[in-house]
């Protein structure tokens, strides 16, 4: 049998999620030992090359950029994974979900105290190369399907160590209580 | 003296004065029923839903029932775990629940219960519930939009003249927690960590007193909710 491929992600996250998957230590070994790695910041793949079994996703989508990529996710691997809290809830950055965009975004090129005296012009960037902000952050199961949740600020290594393992072996997993945490 | 009745809590034989409160009684004896507005010595409020069980195979909250002879209870089985689950994620995405950056995370019920239950993420989608941050008070702020209206606060804090802190305000999907900015003001120390303490959630806080405890620590870290009523279970045991 050949080895499932396995893709990732990091969208509106801080990439402490990746940062907690390689926190499993030398089961990263193991890991690489079960599967074939394409597309992620990990190798360093940017596009698709091959048909993924499992896709997993970090952060939620604040711009367009993120929601083509979880989009293209979905396109191309068979079952996705929301890794960590902004994926599942919006997570921090979704604290600016009851703040109007334009209020945020004159906050944070206008109005806050480096940039008070440094942008007179009042410029907000909007270039058509940078990926357009929206209106507010998406968990990523209202922009497509997702299969399984890992929850966690980050998701602590063994959680997602176990999943992992359960989901490319097909074994049950009993997950132990202290491992499931929020933040 | 009252009269004692006896009744079965999952097969096992439970005596008790008759007219109890079942959620007191199956503590005692060392069954844990999840619940998040019941209080111990206060008028059952019957809100929050968690504590259904099943009595004589009829689904019914533990806090409004009463203990009577020759009662069947069962306080956990699948369906009844299904239910919960339900109950705790629709509470989750009701509010605004981003537990990483809320001062009672490890230590909160709701979150607690969550995690007992092994819930990984809620089935509905998030609500981001946009109402306003109660800041004025210099040592306790509410934060609305965790609240999850069990009344706790109305019920058990009151100010030295008896007069009620907390309340609520509006009605239906608009119903929200609110407080007397100047009997909050009066509150001491003491009385805002009471409060918060009282609240299942991490609506209540006292203010600069946030993230004390390191994760890993936390009242709920390691051990999960309810885990000292049923050690009671297996000391009985025996
Ligand atoms: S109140 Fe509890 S469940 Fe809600 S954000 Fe705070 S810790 Fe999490
Ligand atoms: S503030 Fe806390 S104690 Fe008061 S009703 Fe809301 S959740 Fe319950």
């Amino acid at each position: 049998m050949s080895k499932p491929i396995v893709a990732t992600t990091s969208l509106a996250g801080c990439f402490g999620c990746h940062m907690s998957l390689l926190d499993i230590d030398e089961k990263v070994l193991d890991l690489f030992k079960l599967v074939e790695l394409n597309k992620s910041p990990l190798n360093d793949i940017k596009k698709f090359n091959k048909k993924c079994d499992v896709g997993i996703i970090e952060g939620g989508c604040a711009n367009d950029e993120n929601v083509h990529v979880l989009k293209d996710f979905r396109k191309n691997c068979n079952t996705l994974i929301a890794l960590g809290s902004c994926a599942i809830t919006g997570g921090l950055p979704a604290l600016r979900n009851n703040i109007k965009l334009k209020e945020c975004m004159e906050e944070a090129y206008i109005n806050n105290i480096t940039t008070k005296d440094n942008n007179k012009e009042e410029i907000i960037p909007c270039d058509k190369d940078i990926p357009k902000i929206l209106d507010r952050i998406y968990p990523i199961n209202e922009v497509v399907k997702i299969d399984y949740y890992i929850p966690g600020c980050p998701p602590r290594a063994k959680l997602i160590w176990l999943t992992l393992r359960a989901l490319i072996t097909g074994e049950e997993v009993d997950i132990p209580y202290e491992v499931i945490k929020y933040d | 003296m009252s009269k004692k009745v006896k009744f079965t809590i999952d097969g096992n034989e439970i005596s008790a004065e008759e007219g109890k409160n079942l959620l007191d009684v199956a503590c005692e004896n060392g069954y844990y029923i999840p619940a998040l507005c019941h209080m111990k010595g206060h008028k059952p409020a019957g809100s929050c839903r968690l504590c259904n069980v099943k009595v004589n195979g009829r689904i019914m909250t533990a806090c409004t029932t009463l203990v009577s002879e020759g009662m069947e209870v069962i306080t956990e089985d699948e369906e009844l775990a299904e239910l919960r689950k339900t109950i705790l994620e629709a509470m989750f995405v009701d509010g605004n629940h981003f537990c990483p950056a809320c001062e009672k995370s490890g230590v909160c019920d709701l979150q607690a219960l969550a995690y007992k239950h092994k819930i990984m993420s809620p089935k509905f989608k998030y609500e981001f519930s946009n109402k306003k941050v109660e800041a004025e008070v210099p040592k306790i702020m509410l934060e609305k939009n965790r609240c999850i209206l069990c009344k706790k606060c109305i019920r058990a804090i009151k100010s030295k003249d008896g007069k009620n802190i907390f309340g609520f305000k509006a009605r239906g999907k608009k119903l929200e927690i609110t407080m007397d900015e100047e009997l909050a003001a009066q509150m001491t120390d003491e009385d805002i960590q009471r409060a918060m303490d009282i609240c299942p959630v991490g609506t209540i806080i006292k203010k600069e007193k946030g993230f004390k405890i390191p994760i890993g620590k936390r009242k709920y870290d390691k051990k999960p909710i309810g885990d000292n009523v049923e050690k009671h279970k297996e000391k009985e045991k025996d």
